[in-house]
């Protein structure tokens, strides 16, 4: 085709000029300068054959922390703590062949969550590739269909621009995970290094920040003629940065509406505020699920109306008109019908929806006093009810102890996944976003110890805790040794039950009560276990015991293990049995009929 | 399956009608393209009834994929949305439903038989201005070329007359007019 003529509307831009006064390095050396002009300070990594070059080219590089994980899958976790805490890209540094495929499932977690991360693996060098060799697989291929977007790198020419796109696409439009495969040979070859602002876009990739005009006067008009409002957001407004945050709560005050929130969302909104309705969905509050349900006009701002979030889907919200604020316009219209897709960033489009708010002159508040009776009514069914105990810790109340003891310090929660983490979400009360790190999309057991080591990293003066059960924190426990190693103090707070709970209570649902493989016959000494890896170990085997033990482990400088023991058949309550609707929950009182709560169509369902 | 949708699993659109759609989607021609675009149809669950790709532009770089497919309005948008999504494609639009876009298909067209079947296939080749590139006593290969639907005609009226077998291109599309688009 090179030979035939084309007409000058074909003509390809010329290519960029290589900058004469370009600096040449080596591949490795620039994979280290790029970090340092995308601002990195900090990556999460572990060494081996095919990456050996870039660790060289670390070892001179005082500006970068490198912290050394346990477990590459923890390196991709702690990035994804990192990055959630600071709204900054997590950088992971590890070898091919295994060191790739262990950060998959940490890849697969950050794009269901949208969570900013650049992959940077070793590949054997060009021309072995293909060839099987030692620690070869074929990276982009196998993690082509869990980044947002991947690249391998055969020529060092094009490594700069490689890198600096990855932050690109990885930090804006939705965040998600972007990898760059680096062969050993291209890491070695000497090539010319790019600044940020030197680098063409290779690709046609310009996401929209802003909603057009029309759609948000559209959605303007819908909720000043709402008289059931309610405000349904998400993990993009946490994204979008605290000025998203500060945009709705401005928006919700001004509005009046209620506010509920998806897991990945919890800190945008206040949860001390009158208007907060606490947690939607599956284990959500009673009364944010029945305004969901009887609402007449939904604003869903950065969700994605998740099947943990809507339900039955035929029965989901049923009377409402539904304005949808989402940065990824595949989201719009893929689960509900909407009424306003408004694609845009969540901070932006709020603060277009407020500014024509105003100019409007807002809307007459009192309507929706009858509106905000209701909503009383369902808070005064106190959905998040539980039966103390004098005898046994319930899992509850350990975490309302945990919030109260650790009320007025500065406090970063990260969760492993399961009955704890529904636990956490519900009685830890979250004031700020950048807060709460938890894997919600993907719902990988073994996150939240490394997420809460990412958290420790960037706010070193936090009191970062993950809040686990004993399952899943046998996932990736090994990475105390990185806590102690890099002195990051994090407190491992176990509701240990003995028990993979979540599984329990879904077998107590769905499957008689046949407990099949989710008892734990043999538990390590957690205590032990802490104290073999240099942190402190406690334990709290009584409610009167627990006080105590959670002052320690807070007043302790280092990283700490609580095993809390807590009663073993404890469920997680309210729940929305599959194949019902949101105004179907069971609370815990009703607990005793929980294997006659969901008929046979809601057992095949996930 | 339950008379209604219980949760996102079982997203039936089921009352919607169904309808064929041709996407003509321009991607940065760069290694694992092909592999992105099918794989999002694969992992989501869509059709794929045809598939043609090749560099169109090798100044720029880009590839035509043009890919016909079936679905629900619904379904559809959201094959576009994900398919705008993805970070080497450039540009994706529905051809099938654009008065002022051109597809055409390529066919080969094996048809055994003989007597007054083996004239009326031929006659039926004629009107149909399909080219006969290979014949034996017994046979005749035809090429033909049109709108995708004019290929399944051609098909239908040749499967009494012998249709041993058929090759199909894929369907290519084009805008009209002078403009590139």
């Amino acid at each position: 085709m090179t030979a035939l003529s084309r007409p000058a509307t074909l003509q390809a831009p010329p290519p960029p000029a290589p900058a004469s006064d370009a600096e040449v390095l080596s591949g490795a050396e620039i994979v280290v300068r790029a970090l340092l002009d995308q601002g990195v300070t900090t990556l999460f990594g572990y060494p081996g054959g095919a990456v050996l070059p870039i660790y060289d080219a670390l070892f001179h590089e005082p500006r970068l922390r490198h912290v050394l994980v346990r477990h590459e899958q923890a390196a991709a976790h702690a990035a994804e703590g990192y990055a959630r805490s600071t709204g900054r890209a997590g950088v992971v540094l590890v070898t091919s062949g295994p060191g790739a495929t262990n950060t998959v499932t940490g890849i697969v977690d950050a794009l269901m969550d949208s969570v900013p991360l650049v992959v940077i693996t070793g590949q054997v060098p060009t021309h072995l590739i293909g060839s099987d060799a030692f620690q070869e697989c074929d990276t982009v291929g196998i993690t082509r269909t869990c980044t947002k977007h991947n690249v391998l790198v055969k020529d060092v020419r094009d490594l700069a621009s490689a890198l600096h796109e990855a932050f690109r696409i990885a930090t804006t439009g939705r965040p998600g995970p972007v990898l760059v495969d680096i062969p050993k040979d291209v890491q070695f070859a000497q090539g010319p290094y790019l600044r940020p602002d030197q680098v063409r876009p290779t690709h046609g990739y310009r996401p929209r920040r802003r909603a057009e005009p029309s759609k948000v006067a559209q959605a303007v008009e819908m909720l000043a003629e709402a008289k059931r409002p309610i405000f349904y957001t998400g993990g993009g407004v946490i994204n979008a940065g605290p000025q998203a945050s500060a945009a709705l709560r401005a928006f919700a005050r001004e509005t009046g509406a209620p506010v509920t929130s998806t897991l990945l969302g919890l800190g945008a909104f206040p949860a001390s505020d009158p208007q907060w309705l606490g947690m939607v969905g599956m284990h959500g509050a009673y009364e944010a699920n029945h305004a969901m349900h009887d609402c007449d006009v939904m604003v869903a701002i950065g969700a994605r109306f998740d099947d943990r979030v809507t339900g039955r889907i035929d029965a989901f919200s049923p009377g409402s008109r539904k304005i949808h604020i989402d940065i990824d316009p595949s989201s719009i219209g893929k689960v509900v019908r909407t009424e306003a897709g408004l694609v845009g960033d969540a901070g932006e489009v709020t603060a277009q929806l407020l500014e024509l708010w105003r100019a409007r002159g807002g809307a007459d508040l009192a309507r929706l006093k009858p509106w905000w009776r209701r909503i009383e009514g369902w808070r005064s069914r106190n959905g998040f009810g539980y039966r103390p105990s004098a005898e046994e810790i319930k899992p509850q109340h350990a975490i309302q102890r945990l919030a109260a003891l650790t009320r007025g310090r500065d406090v970063r929660i990260s969760t492993e996944v399961g009955q704890h983490q529904m636990w956490a979400a519900q009685f830890f009360p979250f004031e700020e976003p950048n807060r709460w790190m938890t894997s919600g999309g993907l719902g990988t057991m073994g996150y939240g110890l490394p997420a809460a080591i990412g958290v420790q990293v960037a706010h070193p003066e936090s009191l970062v805790i993950d809040i686990a059960g004993e399952a899943s924190i046998q996932m990736n426990i090994q990475e105390l040794a990185t806590a102690l190693q890099h002195r990051l103090p994090v407190k491992v707070f176990i509701l240990n039950n003995q028990w993979m709970g979540m599984v329990r209570q879904w077998q107590s649902l769905l499957h008689g009560g046949r407990y099949s493989h989710s008892y734990s016959e043999s538990l390590p000494d957690f205590v032990k276990l802490a104290e073999a890896y240099g942190a402190l170990g406690l334990r709290a085997e009584r409610p009167e015991a627990l006080d105590d033990a959670i002052r320690r482990m807070i007043d302790h400088p280092g990283p700490v293990v609580l095993d809390c023991h807590v009663s073993k058949d404890e469920n997680c309550f309210p729940m929305i049995p599959s194949g019902k609707a949101h105004n179907e929950m069971l609370l815990g009182e009703d607990g005793g009929e929980l294997s006659q709560a969901i008929d046979p169509a809601g057992r095949r369902l996930v | 399956m339950s008379e209604t949708p219980l949760s996102a699993y079982d997203l039936a659109h089921a009352d919607a009608p169904e309808r064929r759609a041709t996407f003509a989607v321009i991607v940065d021609n760069e290694p694992g393209v092909l592999h992105r675009v099918v794989g999002l149809f694969a992992a989501r669950g869509y059709n794929i009834e045809s598939l043609t790709v090749a560099e169109t532009d090798h100044a720029l770089h880009t590839s035509r994929i043009t890919v016909v497919t079936r679905g629900t309005d619904q379904i559809l948008d959201q094959i576009r949305a994900q398919l705008e999504k993805t970070v080497v494609v450039r540009e994706v639009a529905e051809v099938g439903r654009d008065p002022e876009a051109i597809e055409r298909e390529l066919a080969l067209v094996k048809v055994r038989g003989s007597g007054a079947e083996r004239v009326e296939a031929l006659r039926v080749s004629e009107i149909f201005r399909a080219r006969v590139i290979d014949t034996t006593h017994e046979s005749f290969i035809f090429e033909v070329t049109g709108a995708p639907a004019k290929i399944d005609k051609f098909e239908a009226l040749m499967r009494p007359l012998g249709l041993v077998e058929v090759a199909r291109t894929g369907v290519l599309s084009i805008h009209r007019g002078a403009e590139r688009r």
